[in-house]
């Protein structure tokens, strides 16, 4: 490749840029069946997944990372605290400590097989949320601040910056989909959960951080705050309608009951679809950046440098607005659920069906 | 398969933690923030009626001063109009009354005039009269003395004027 570049480098910059695109697509399919590959790609997986330490960068054989916390919780003993870099030795060989040890996939074992433990442990992913959540505190508490002292006059500063977006949520998704009488109960979590997705999901951006939103234990506990509270706040009328749905003929109900049993799996797979949007979305967005600059290793070529700083960056611009979009998307559809759940008149219903139907997948 | 595998560890502190996030933000955050805001749309709704009704006020009393202003006008050429008639009237009056005066004084002028005239003339005659009669006398006493014939003359005449 580079010598038919060199050759035809008076022709210009653009073909030698159309060289390089064409030869990629040609030579990606064998390169899917190489086992070569597979090593200078290995990072991809290791980074949108949870880790034991908070790995930044690897300079030859130096690894540089930040150890963490493990934390195991031993049934019947207690709690036993190690650091993760306990466990390895001077030549990055797992070790055991007092019969814990790691395996290649970075899980703890126990050498005493019939010991019950639980690993708490400050993974990468637990440090990042804790770092968020400072985060969070830090802006939310000190725009509060500003609120409470003088509500009168105009936002300014970070307060002018996030008041929008608070108003967004409230008028946009909580007062249409949850109604004006009941909203405001709903408002405390809408917020929390959006802001906790949005800035989560630009904290991962950052080259070196984790990957929490697009982690299945993370958007697999804010499906379940959701599915809990819809369930909580379900009235009269919502478990009338999953047991004994109206206007549905009553063969469908009895002897078989097809609709109770068809609505009452839509209860769990609406939290289930929350679960595994905002997982796929965020770490097919981090996936699709890393394989943009593990181009660079496959082809070790330095034209493919421009390709994938270009493809990288337009990735990331898109991730950005990801971000917002599935930060905007759980919550409109949480707040939608719970409107399912409070809505008392029966008229009502069409409208929020087609809502739904309506709302980005 | 680790990737779509729920860790324990993680789901435990994603549930402790986001639970506290929500609890602290709930009560520090979002309270105050929503009421922040609520007073305010409340406030500036509040001032939007406040100005419209002040806008609708200032029309009534723009409406009322212009009653008031029409009526006045009214009033005024009303007044205009009765201080003209009365105005008239007293020039109409006077002038009646300066006509009867001037007449009366004209009458009276003349009338003294009349008088004055028949007085004059009187007079006249009594002073033609006397100078007739001083003249007559120092004619008669001239003639008289030296002649006879003129006393019987006299005589006649004195019997003339007696007969007269």
């Amino acid at each position: 490749m580079n010598k038919i570049s060199s050759q035809n480098c008076c022709k210009g910059l653009i073909f030698r840029i159309l060289v390089i695109l064409f030869s990629f697509f040609l030579v990606l399919p064998s390169l899917a069946a190489s086992e070569a590959s597979e090593s200078k790609t290995e990072f991809i997986i290791h980074h949108v997944q949870d880790a034991h330490e908070w790995h930044f960068a690897t300079i030859g054989h130096t690894h540089i990372s930040i150890p963490l916390p493990v934390i195991l919780f031993e049934k019947g003993h207690g709690l036993r605290f190690f650091m993760s870099s306990d466990f390895v030795d001077e030549q990055h060989n797992n070790v055991d400590v007092d019969g814990y040890y790691f395996d290649d996939h970075g899980h703890i074992h126990s050498r005493d097989e019939s010991l019950a433990f639980y690993d708490i442990s400050i993974t990468k992913n637990v440090a990042s949320l804790f770092i968020s959540v400072i985060l969070l505190f830090w802006v939310f508490l000190s725009i509060a601040k500003k609120y409470a002292n003088n509500p009168l006059t105009a936002p300014k500063g970070l307060q002018s910056a996030l008041e929008p977006i608070i108003l967004f949520v409230r008028d946009e998704i909580a007062r249409p989909n949850i109604g004006e009488k009941k909203y405001q109960k709903f408002m405390p979590y809408l917020l929390t959960v959006f802001f906790f997705i949005w800035f989560n999901n630009l904290l991962g951006l950052i080259p070196g951080a984790a990957n929490l939103t697009g982690n299945i234990a993370v958007t697999l506990t804010l499906a379940m705050f959701t599915f809990f509270i819809t369930i909580f706040s379900g009235n009269k009328d919502y478990w009338k309608h999953i047991f004994n749905t109206p206007g549905v003929p009553w063969w469908l109900k009895f002897p078989v009951p097809l609709m109770p049993l068809v609505e009452f799996i839509g209860l769990f797979t609406k939290p289930f679809s929350l679960m595994v949007r905002l997982f796929a979305n965020i770490t097919a967005g981090h996936i699709i950046i890393m394989s943009l600059i593990a181009l660079v290793f496959i082809f070790e070529s330095v034209y493919i440098g421009p390709v994938s700083v270009l493809f990288g960056l337009f990735m990331t611009m898109v991730e950005l607005l990801v971000a917002f979009i599935q930060a905007f998307v759980f919550t409109l559809l949480s707040a939608i659920y719970f409107g399912l759940a409070v809505e008392e008149h029966e008229h009502h219903h069409e409208e929020q069906k087609e809502k739904l139907e309506k709302s980005p997948a | 398969m680790d990737l779509i595998t729920p860790a324990f560890g993680l789901i435990f502190w994603q549930t402790l933690i986001f639970l506290v996030v929500l609890l602290i933000l709930g009560k520090f955050a979002w309270k105050p923030i929503l009421g922040a805001l609520q007073t305010r749309e409340d406030s500036i709704d509040e001032a939007l009626r406040m100005a419209e009704k002040a806008k609708e006020e200032m029309a009534s009393l723009k409406a009322d001063n212009q009653k008031l202003l029409l009526e006045a006008k009214v009033e005024r050429d009303k007044m205009l109009k009765a201080a003209t008639k009365i105005a008239q009237e007293i020039k109409d009056q006077a002038k009646e009354d300066a006509l009867l005066i001037g007449d009366k004084m004209i009458e009276d002028a003349k009338s003294s005039i009349e008088s004055e005239k028949n007085n004059a003339l009187k007079q006249i005659k009594d002073q033609v009269a006397e100078l007739s009669l001083q003249i007559t006398e120092k004619l008669l006493k001239k003639n008289l003395a030296d002649d006879k014939s003129q006393q019987e003359l006299i005589q006649s005449y004195i019997k003339e004027i007696k007969l007269n």
